[in-house]
């Protein structure tokens, strides 16, 4: 297996994480996180595919690298966005929780009766 | 086997391990501090992908500047965290099974490829002398792909005015919320006394590289937004309020720079964000020139956050 497989995987595993985080982990930060790490898997792909694209005296293929770079700066704009979204969220409820039933009974809902 | 390879195996590896740790671990923050050493080894493995310029960008952004946001939402939420609401087990089975399935259709892509592999690396090499750049990346993010790159900018500013429009009415264009640090003769304040004069020189060599090698006007911008945000907390430089006429044209200039130059080429090439033969080059670093300081102040004003105090009078 090659160098350039070997990352291949790396990124569909990744993503596999970072999907499994944003569903099952309950806070929108760890969300947030989770989703940047799918993100990260998502570009490590494009990069695959340009190193697989290498030709012309070149590493790899340039179209797919420069969009990586666009793709790493929207999200990190769509992360400092949602960051503040949480942090007015926590500063309104002195709650950061996505439960519709509001922050006053999220210590009841952990209790399974 | 030899020595390179072993080494992209421990890095992949490790990258794996830290991801891994990111999703499981207990508290915010540890999975913030996991998230920047995270990005940091996924750098390495954009340089052992031959992709230097996305290798910068990733450290600069993906790790420096996002972990810095993250670190920050992490402390401050830090005692809401007993009260999250955890996925019972059935439904954790579910997604694990769910996310599996999706790993794998994409791992099966990754090693049984379509038969011919397709390239734009010859079309993007062919017309590059015409350019005047040797960067190929720099011809795709400024020639042959310039509507995104215009419109990532843009994407940039837009940010910036949702985080500030998340304000309370009365801090509107108030002082931001960044915590500082006003302590003298700390590590912090030597730091950031010494690193600002390197730091500057570094990220304005890293936009004027760009053209010809790795580097650009967002890795050059980042450096310098990230010696900006060091000054500021260590109190050296007071944050500026966000209703200063100054501040608000520094982080439109790039942008609008660029606005016109592509309108130029309406008059002067034909179509817009087109180049006049023998004007692309010093064209696009005059573009990339005024989006270097654009970027610096953006993301330094996207990582200081919302205002959250009145401006001085």
């Amino acid at each position: 297996m090659s160098a350039v497989t070997l990352f291949g995987l790396c990124g569909p595993a990744l993503v596999g994480l970072g999907l499994f985080g944003l569903i099952t982990n309950p806070q929108p930060l760890r969300k947030i996180i989770a989703f940047n790490l799918l993100g990260t898997g998502t570009f490590l792909l494009f990069g695959v595919i340009a190193r697989r694209g290498a030709a012309a005296g070149l590493g790899g293929d340039p179209v797919p690298q420069a969009l990586v770079i666009t793709g790493i700066v929207v999200a990190f704009a769509a992360t400092a966005m949602a960051i503040a979204l949480l942090l007015r969220l926590f500063q309104e409820s002195g709650a950061a929780s996505l439960d519709s039933s509001g922050p006053n009974d999220a210590s009841e809902a952990t209790d399974p009766s | 086997m030899n020595a390179a390879f072993i080494f992209d195996v421990v890095l992949a590896a490790l990258v794996f391990t830290i991801a891994t740790w990111i999703i499981a671990a207990r508290d915010a923050f540890s999975a913030v501090v996991g998230f920047v050493a995270y990005g940091l080894l996924l750098a390495l493995v954009w340089v052992e992908l031959s992709a230097i310029d996305v290798a910068l960008t990733e450290a600069a952004i993906g790790s420096g500047v996002t972990g810095m946001l993250l670190l920050g939402a992490a402390s401050r939420l830090r005692k809401t965290e007993p009260t999250a609401v955890s996925v019972g087990l059935p439904m954790r089975l579910l997604a694990a099974v769910l996310c599996a399935l999706i790993a794998a259709a994409l791992g099966f892509l990754v090693l049984f490829p379509p038969g011919t592999i397709f390239t734009l690396a010859p079309d993007a090499m062919a017309h590059l002398p015409e350019t005047g750049l040797r960067n190929p990346v720099a011809g795709v993010l400024f020639v042959y792909r310039a509507f995104d790159t215009l419109l990532e900018k843009v994407v940039l500013v837009l940010a910036l005015v949702g985080v500030w429009s998340l304000a309370l009415d009365r801090f509107w264009g108030g002082i931001p919320g960044l915590p500082v640090f006003e302590q003298p003769n700390t590590v912090l304040t030597l730091l950031s006394q010494l690193l600002p004069p390197l730091g500057i020189v570094v990220g304005i060599y890293m936009f004027w590289t760009g053209a010809n090698n790795p580097g650009g006007a967002f890795q050059g911008g980042t450096v310098l937004a990230a010696m900006w945000i060091l000054v500021m907390i260590a109190g050296l430089q007071h944050m500026p309020s966000t209703d200063r006429r100054m501040l608000r044209l520094l982080v439109v200039l790039g942008p609008a720079i660029f606005l016109v130059i592509g309108l130029l080429g309406f008059a002067l090439a034909g179509s817009f964000l087109a180049y006049p033969p023998g004007y692309a080059k010093p064209l696009i670093i005059i573009a990339e020139a005024a989006l270097t300081v654009s970027i610096g102040v953006t993301l330094g004003l996207l990582a200081a956050g919302p205002p959250e105090r009145m401006a001085r009078r």
